[in-house]
């Protein structure tokens, strides 16, 4: 799967748990996740939970861990299904 | 009480007057049960309502938070919990049924949804000491030992 196709696949579940004050359109790849999209902890969690659903892949710690940004987000699904 | 169950109310991060649990019944993996009694002189009684002492379905919500949540929670994270427990609620989705008196006990039950990346989501449930439903949902928080 391409980064373009993970994101368009990726991008309607971040929208899902963004606040009110942030539109769709202002996630980007370098969008930080919690600093600039104010998406909570908890709710990336639910994110995350969403996207092992969506990939049919599982989180591990370390990856929640260095998910900062969209892209790294798209890294690490890309990751986890190229090793399937 | 069974020894190890105390030893979680004892790592509870509350104290008077807004510690809501009393004493545990039964802790697994999967949920936990344990027992609270509103005490009849609690300060919010006094406006909650004027004349009228009804417990609040906040305090309930806290109640059950504190029992099916972060009791649960402090026997997942076992061993891992060194030092100070963090916590914050993170959300709940409760509906009322009853009113709960000054001086009631009631028994809170938790069934564990998930514990993932340090946020407990539980179903939880109360009943009043007849066994009735007073309130029920979820409720989610994140545990950082």
């Amino acid at each position: 799967m391409t980064s373009e196709e993970i994101f368009t696949q990726l991008s309607p579940i971040i929208t899902l748990y963004l606040p009110e004050d942030v539109t769709k359109d202002q996630i980007e790849l370098q969008s930080d996740l919690t600093a600039q999209l104010n998406i909570n902890s908890a709710h990336l969690v639910d994110i995350v939970l969403d996207v092992e659903d969506a990939f049919d892949i599982e989180f591990a710690n370390e990856d929640m861990e260095k998910m900062r940004t969209v892209a790294d987000a798209i890294q690490i699904i890309q990751k986890k299904l190229e090793s399937k | 009480m069974d020894k190890s169950l105390n030893h979680i109310l004892k790592k509870l991060p509350y104290s008077e007057p807004f510690l809501f649990a009393d004493s545990l019944v039964s802790v697994d993996e999967n949920g936990i049960q344990g027992k609270y009694t509103f005490k009849a002189d609690s300060y919010f009684y006094k406006g909650h309502f004027v004349g009228n002492p009804i417990t609040p379905g906040v305090i309930l919500t806290e109640c059950m938070a504190q029992i099916g949540l972060v009791c649960l929670g402090i026997y997942l994270l076992g061993d891992s919990l060194q030092e100070e427990l963090k916590i914050a609620l993170s959300n709940t989705d409760i509906d009322f049924y009853l009113a709960v008196l000054p001086g009631e006990t009631v028994t809170v039950i938790s069934e564990k949804e998930y514990f993932r990346f340090n946020k407990l989501k539980c179903k939880v449930k109360m009943l009043n000491a007849k066994g009735e439903v007073v309130c029920k949902g979820f409720i989610s928080g994140m545990l950082i030992a």
